[in-house]
């Protein structure tokens, strides 16, 4: 019989990757009429018992109800709990717990660690339905990029050398429809199956120099080259240009009028911010004549060998 | 006696605290403006900010943002910067066309109307750490 996926999850993932790591406890002295509370308050329906740091048992609603309806006088957990506290190992797959809840029939086990002995969590039944179901959300989403990857491109295509190149129009003073282009070109790198870190990086880079354009030109164009080891942008106007490069270059140097301050920018830490994403910058710009932005940014592998900057 | 503890190791070097949304809702007494199915997303840190462009600087992927500014370049920020989700601190709310954006990129809004200082101060005292805390 072929294995569902379900089925592979369950022996793939440990029970620390689904368990409540955040335990409440309750002490083995502490007088069972307080359970109400704690069961109430914390919404739940059991849960271990410790003396001195370490687990000695497990109290449940039912106890608390048995205990309840034998009308009996206030004892302490401790004589109410179960002691053969079943337990489960962090670092077990969950087909284990899954089968000795089916085996032993009880709601929740404690979760020790197995070095230590400690008690990290406690795992449900829920927990564990929660977590494969998280899992495979996750996994469909991957695969969703992976389907709409266009990586193979590079591999396709018959040549010494490979550029991809994108186009993106922006238009001057249009605040609202500001990062557009840059959130295009991002989908465009991801689907291509760029890494995330470049991906961010041109990202980054690309939406302070769609703002600046947006912000101070009557508009311009991003032109950005794709090819293997790097990502190249060339952001162009027609002006009005930058009078003093160097000082438009200081961190909180910025000519941005108030309204554009309104909306959280033009701080001056635009170019800055663009040079942090980049491997190499590079700014041309006359007065009167427009501004020519050439950022580089490597890509994973690229980087690793050594920055240029 | 009852002991609510995190088992999270909170040493500087390990693995961070990651506060689910539905916690960061409750803390903050907020409502979800949109992604309401989306609220077991884990924060790994967050950020506090009305400048975007300290945002694109120094935030990191996986951040909530918590911030004071309800413009369209709040989602374009973080949908560049790879944020979880954005918190709107001290009662302001997003027009239609913002929380559109968001909901096309599946990004989850909320709104509190606690003040931004308070905000951050009661996630960082849950143990939400701050981008500076936060190892590589």
């Amino acid at each position: 019989m072929p294995f569902t996926k379900v089925q592979e999850l369950v022996y793939e993932m440990k029970v620390n990757e689904v368990m409540t790591r955040s335990v409440i406890t309750v002490d083995a002295r502490t007088p069972m009429s307080q359970l109400r509370e704690v069961f109430r308050d914390k919404k739940i329906s059991g849960t271990p018992v410790v003396q001195d740091g370490k687990l000695v048992g497990i109290i449940s609603l039912e106890d608390f109800i048995k205990w309840l309806y034998g009308r009996e006088q206030n004892s302490v957990i401790e004589t109410k709990m179960t002691k053969e506290v079943e337990t489960l190992y962090d670092d077990e797959p969950l087909v284990h717990a899954v089968s000795k809840f089916d085996r032993l029939g009880f709601g929740r086990f404690a979760v020790i660690e197995r070095q230590t002995g400690r008690l990290v969590g406690v795992i449900t039944k829920g927990d564990i339905i929660a977590g494969v179901l998280k899992k495979l959300e996750i996994d469909y989403h991957e695969e969703e990029i992976h389907r709409y990857r266009a990586s193979h491109i590079f591999e396709d295509i018959v040549a010494d050398r490979t550029t991809l190149v994108f186009e993106y129009d922006v238009i001057g003073q249009d605040f609202d429809r500001g990062g557009e282009s840059s959130s295009r070109l991002k989908r465009t790198l991801k689907r291509l199956g760029l890494d995330p870190v470049t991906v961010r990086r041109v990202a980054i880079a690309t939406y302070e120099a769609e703002m600046n354009l947006i912000v101070f030109t009557e508009g311009g164009k991003i032109v950005a080259r794709v090819e293997p080891g790097r990502v190249t942008m060339e952001v162009d106007d027609s002006g009005p240009g930058i009078a003093d490069v160097e000082k438009a270059l200081q961190p909180g140097y910025s000519t941005a009028p108030q309204w554009v301050r309104d909306l959280g920018f033009g701080a001056g830490m635009g170019l800055n911010n663009i040079q942090k994403c980049a491997d190499h910058m590079d700014i041309v710009s006359a007065p009167g004549k427009g501004t020519h932005l050439k950022i580089s940014i490597l890509t994973g592998d690229e980087r690793e060998a050594g920055r240029d900057s | 006696m009852i002991f609510v503890r995190s088992l999270h190791p909170v040493s500087g070097e390990d693995v961070a605290e990651k506060m689910k949304l539905e916690q960061v809702r409750q803390i903050l007494n907020a409502e979800v403006i949109t992604g309401e199915n989306l609220l077991s997303r884990e924060a790994t840190m967050g950020c506090g900010a009305d400048l975007m462009s300290d945002v694109l600087a120094y935030g990191k992927p996986g951040s909530l943002l918590l911030t004071g500014l309800t413009n369209q370049q709040v989602v374009r920020t973080a949908e560049m910067a790879d944020l979880v989700a954005i918190c709107f601190v001290r009662g302001k709310r997003p027009d239609a066309e913002t929380v559109k954006m968001a909901k096309s990129h599946g990004l989850p809004l909320l709104w509190t109307k606690v003040p931004m200082f308070e905000s951050c101060g009661r996630l960082y005292k849950h143990g939400l750490v701050g981008v500076s805390e936060y190892g590589e």
